[in-house]
């Protein structure tokens, strides 16, 4: 295999050549020391990566899902206009609840004059706008590329509009030039909440009561999360972010465990409430069977009360029940067939899940965005060099909370425990794969022709970008971004919808129509002609 | 749905709320990718090409191919200059298009980064080609950004090399594969020789035969764009899409421009045949002239099913013009138009059309749909036609929805089918006509649901 991935890389020119093998990994469980791989660095300028920008990261993910804030998108009109809708983080109003502005985009839309002479008059007469119109209680301003450059005060406006009008306003300067991926958007968004949401309510919370962090109801997911968590007696008092509000993220810190399903996007504010206020950290997965039961497991661990245990175990038995027979009937469809997948920073390790449940190997998998530690594991946070992009993202010192801060588990029990669950740990994606397999980061448009023609898997899951070429292929893709507009994929319940839309699949008929008749048979036959007497 | 709109209209200077209008790269990608063999190329962050293409795979569901400079703050703060170079390096040794087109965003505009010098400073290895559009997120509108890239196109391709070629140049607008494949036949049952750019057709709608080719058949060749210098006449369609180009081809080598609408219905596509008739001296062919007869034949037998009824408009300026001019001549009534895209000239043209045919509406150039919503919930409409931005209004204000422009995110098939030419005028109005019956039928009491209608 690695004489394989040595001709697909040798192709390159030789910079280029000499960077990418740097990120490509054959993974081999039996090496002596921990396989190493690189990643969260630059791109290469004309490479046809799919990675997106700081901007795609805080507004498009972390933020953009938070509902009760009318979110202006500070920039001409396409980063506004580009991240209104398009990720299916559903939201509705809860009881109590009043807004919810997601079916709303709102811009600066700026012109030239406005770059020419600044964009700060234009975004504070924006904001009285939105106040005069929709009378909300928070509002977020996120910048884009030119606002940077041109010097916009964004934190100076957000301070002048808390004043004038009374409500909660932030700022997250999160032009699309800053950082190398996404990701230093989720560290902005994460040091904001922080920073000025999380910590600043007051509700009384119950003894079994937890945050979901990562989480963005992508199709729902949060639901079917949340249903279950409620269904065994846990209280969910704050998602971070889908469907979430800042009514409910202020009380995050009220919580008395973080559970953490990307990891990437949102371990910031994971870290950050551990040590502000002692809440630990519990890495979950509620995608696939075994993701599920274990992360259910591990929580109920975590509480350690008997009956929290037993009741654990009856869900997931009636679980099972339910979602089991119809998985099976799908994984005769699926199974043995192979996968691949190269989604952002977390899902590429989800799903090998989901797809175990349906007998499926993962041959190859690569995140878009992620930093070391999501491929090797937290071991490695201490040896990842800072460099001049990560430079530019502020990390916040974070110190102890004296009014609030409070132990949940004795340290005792911590020792005990942190060996046996994920406790404010996470392992990394290279740990869980098979030998032979290829992870690989930042995989770019010739990488993804290369290795399927090689890998040949029977599905590529990745996002809208890639899932055209991969069709043109003739082999299926499905986007584990947006689930092709289905889902939910979380939960019990997700795992059956999947185990459906991919044997779905795999059986659609005009897979086997692909080539035409005639190119299959050979059509030049002799043909009857009248014999002329 | 959209429940936080309220019917009292605020004059907005500040905020722009849910857009009717996109940036200008993603149209100049779009152009771009109507040349064979070419790789748009983003000058600026990562995230404006990924959100480009995204969007332009959402609409026509095939590849969409393009690269990055992929600018970090580095750049931002000293030149783009080293990532264009680097990158023109990169995507011919790996991706080895015949040509690069690449446009600015609204990061390299605004530090003011000098692409023609970048370019001269590139290695192009030889009888390979790099054009580029400045297309400045901060002006204009998506369909800017496509026009600016076709002007490009001329100002480094096209040159008159004295002979001439007795062709017509096509410049088909911002409109679908499907659309400029039907301008294409009609041009073949006119028999008339023409160089049509861009043209994304066998491009966005090329088929799946299990071999990926990343250069599809398709697409506007290099040596016709070139020869567009030599031809009789441009013809433009849609003044806000293809003008300039034409004109652009007119101060360059001398071609004599035509603007003329989008041919969209029975007098949009009567001005596109009149005039290349007239340009070529060719007689328009039985064939064309059953077409129309054929719409006319439907129009006649379908009038009384929207005729009188009251539509809003939404969408790109030459699109929604053409399609206010259909919908008159259907008989509907057009109370609200209105695009994203800035320009007078898109409220003078359609007020002039709306004055002609008694209407008393509403016309807006830069205006957002939440605009729009208002003026609906004023004044109710019956029928909404636009983009799939519209499902949100048509459901908070219960009126259906005609799918017609870009983009189209929740329905397939639309991009390969035309809404140009007599065919197209066929295909709209099914499209109306059925969108309004099966309004009817839901709301019907079941003693009056028609079996016939």
């Amino acid at each position: 295999m690695k004489d394989r991935v040595s001709r697909i890389i040798e192709q390159y020119p030789a910079k280029v050549y000499k960077n990418r093998k740097e990120h490509i990994v054959v993974v081999d469980q039996d090496c002596e020391s921990p396989q190493t791989i690189t990643a969260n660095t630059r791109t290469i300028p004309g490479i046809i990566t799919s990675r997106g920008c700081c901007y795609a990261g805080c507004k498009g993910v972390v933020i953009g899902p938070i509902k009760d804030a009318v979110t202006i998108t500070h920039g001409p009109i396409g980063c506004g206009y580009y991240s209104w809708g398009t990720r299916r983080n559903k939201a509705r109003l809860e009881e109590g609840e009043q807004d919810n502005f997601l079916n709303y985009c709102f811009s600066t839309d700026l012109q030239e004059g406005d770059i020419v002479f600044g964009g700060e008059k234009k975004l504070r007469q924006a904001i009285d706008e939105a106040v005069e119109i929709f009378h909300p209680q928070n509002i977020m301003i996120c910048s884009t590329c030119p606002v940077g450059l041109i010097g916009d005060d964004i934190k100076a406006v957000a301070n002048w509009a808390e004043q004038k009008h009374n409500i909660k306003v932030l700022a997250f300067s999160c032009e699309g030039y800053k950082g190398v991926t996404q990701s230093a958007g989720h560290h902005i968004a994460n040091n904001e909440l922080m920073k000025h949401v999380i910590g600043t309510g007051e509700a009384e919370v119950g003894k079994y009561s937890v945050n979901l962090l990562g989480e963005y109801n992508i199709g729902g997911d949060s639901w079917e999360i949340e249903r279950i968590l409620k269904k065994i007696g846990y209280e969910v008092v704050s998602v971070m972010t889908g469907n979430g509000s800042i009514e409910k993220i202020k009380n995050a810190h009220k919580a008395n465990l973080n559970l953490v399903q990307c990891y990437r996007s949102i371990n910031y504010i994971a870290d950050m409430i551990h040590t502000k206020y002692g809440t630990d950290w519990l890495k979950v997965n509620f995608i696939g069977i075994e993701g599920i039961t274990q992360s259910l497991r591990d929580m109920a661990r975590y509480f350690d009360d008997p009956a929290l245990t037993a009741r654990t175990e009856e869900v997931i038995t009636e679980e099972l029940e339910e979602v089991m027979p119809v998985i099976e009937k799908y994984r005769r469809i699926c199974e043995g067939k192979t996968a691949a997948m190269y989604v952002g920073g977390s899902r590429a390790l989800h799903y090998q899940y989901l797809f175990q449940d349906l007998g499926m190997e993962t041959v190859l998998a690569g995140f878009e965005f992620a930093h070391r530690d999501d491929y090797e594991g937290r071991e490695v946070l201490p040896f990842i060099k800072e460099d001049a992009d990560s430079k530019n993202i502020e990390t916040l010192q974070i110190e102890p909370d004296e009014q609030n801060y409070r132990v949940v588990l004795s340290r005792e029990k911590y020792e005990q425990l942190k060996d046996q669950i994920p406790l404010n740990y996470f392992g990394g994606m290279i740990q869980i794969m098979h030998n032979g397999s290829i992870v690989l980061d930042d995989i770019n448009h010739h990488e993804i022709d290369e290795f399927i023609r090689i890998l040949k898997p029977d599905i590529f899951c990745a996002g809208i970008k890639e899932k055209y070429p991969v069709h043109k292929m003739g082999i299926m893709s499905k986007q584990l971004h947006s689930y092709d507009y289905t889902g939910p994929y979380a939960g019990f319940k997700g795992a059956a919808t999947f185990a459906r839309d991919i044997a779905l699949g795999m059986t659609a008929p005009v897979w086997n129509m692909v080539q035409p008749p005639w190119k299959l048979e050979p059509m030049l036959e002799g043909s009857f002609v009248e014999e002329v007497g | 749905m959209l429940d936080r709109t309220p019917a009292e209209y605020i004059e907005r200077k500040g905020i722009v709320i849910n857009p009717a209008k996109t940036c200008q790269p993603i149209g100049a990608m779009y152009a771009s990718l109507g040349i064979h063999g070419c790789l748009p190329h983003s000058h600026g962050s990562q995230g404006c090409c990924s959100y480009h293409r995204m969007h332009l795979s959402r609409h026509f569901r095939d590849p969409v191919m393009a690269s990055t400079s992929s600018f970090t703050e580095g750049a931002a703060v000293f030149g783009g200059g080293a990532n264009l170079k680097t990158a023109i390096k990169n995507i011919f040794s790996i991706y080895n298009p015949d040509i690069i087109a690449v446009h600015t965003t609204c990061l390299s505009e605004t530090i003011g980064d000098d692409i023609p010098t970048y370019i001269n400073q590139s290695e192009i290895p030889a009888g390979k080609v790099v054009i580029h559009a400045n297309t400045p997120s901060y002006v204009g509108s998506h369909v800017t950004g496509f026009s600016n890239m076709v002007k490009a196109m001329v100002k480094y391709l096209s040159v008159k090399d004295g002979k001439p070629n007795n062709k017509v140049n096509i410049i088909p607008g911002f409109v679908n594969p499907g659309d400029m494949r039907e301008i294409k036949r009609i041009m073949k049952v006119l028999k008339i020789e023409y160089i049509m750019f861009p043209d994304t057709s066998g491009v966005l709608d090329a088929p799946l035969t299990g071999k990926y080719e990343m250069y599809p058949s398709g697409g506007a060749r290099i040596e016709d764009i070139r020869d567009a210098g030599n031809s009789m006449a441009t013809v433009a369609l849609g003044s806000f899409a293809s003008a300039d180009g034409a004109e652009e081809l007119r101060k360059k080598a001398k071609v004599h421009p035509v603007i003329l609408n989008t041919p969209i219905g029975i007098k949009g596509t009567d001005d596109f045949l009149m005039a290349l008739s007239r340009l070529t001296s060719k007689e328009i062919p039985e064939e064309l002239e059953e077409e129309r007869g054929q719409v006319i034949d439907i129009m006649v037998d379908l009038h009384d099913q929207y005729q009188g009824q009251k539509v809003a408009i939404f969408g790109d300026p030459d699109v929604v013009i053409a399609l206010t001019g259909f919908v008159l001549e259907m008989g509907m009534i057009p109370q609200f138009v209105l695009t994203g895209t800035p320009g007078e000239a898109f409220e003078r043209q359609v007020d002039h059309m709306l004055k002609d045919a008694g209407v008393e509406g509403k016309v807006k150039a830069a205006g957002d749909l939440f605009t729009l919503q208002q003026w609906i919930k004023e004044s109710p409409v019956d029928l909404l036609i636009g983009t799939s931005y519209g499902k949100f209004i048509a459901r908070a204000e219960d009126i259906p929805l005609v799918r017609v422009g870009f983009p189209i995110l929740d329905r397939g098939v639309h991009s390969y089918m035309p809404v140009v030419g007599y065919r197209g005028a066929m295909r709209l109005i099914e499209m109306i006509s059925n969108a309004l019956l099966e309004r009817q039928d839901r709301d019907a009491l079941d003693e009056d649901l028609e079996l016939i209608m």
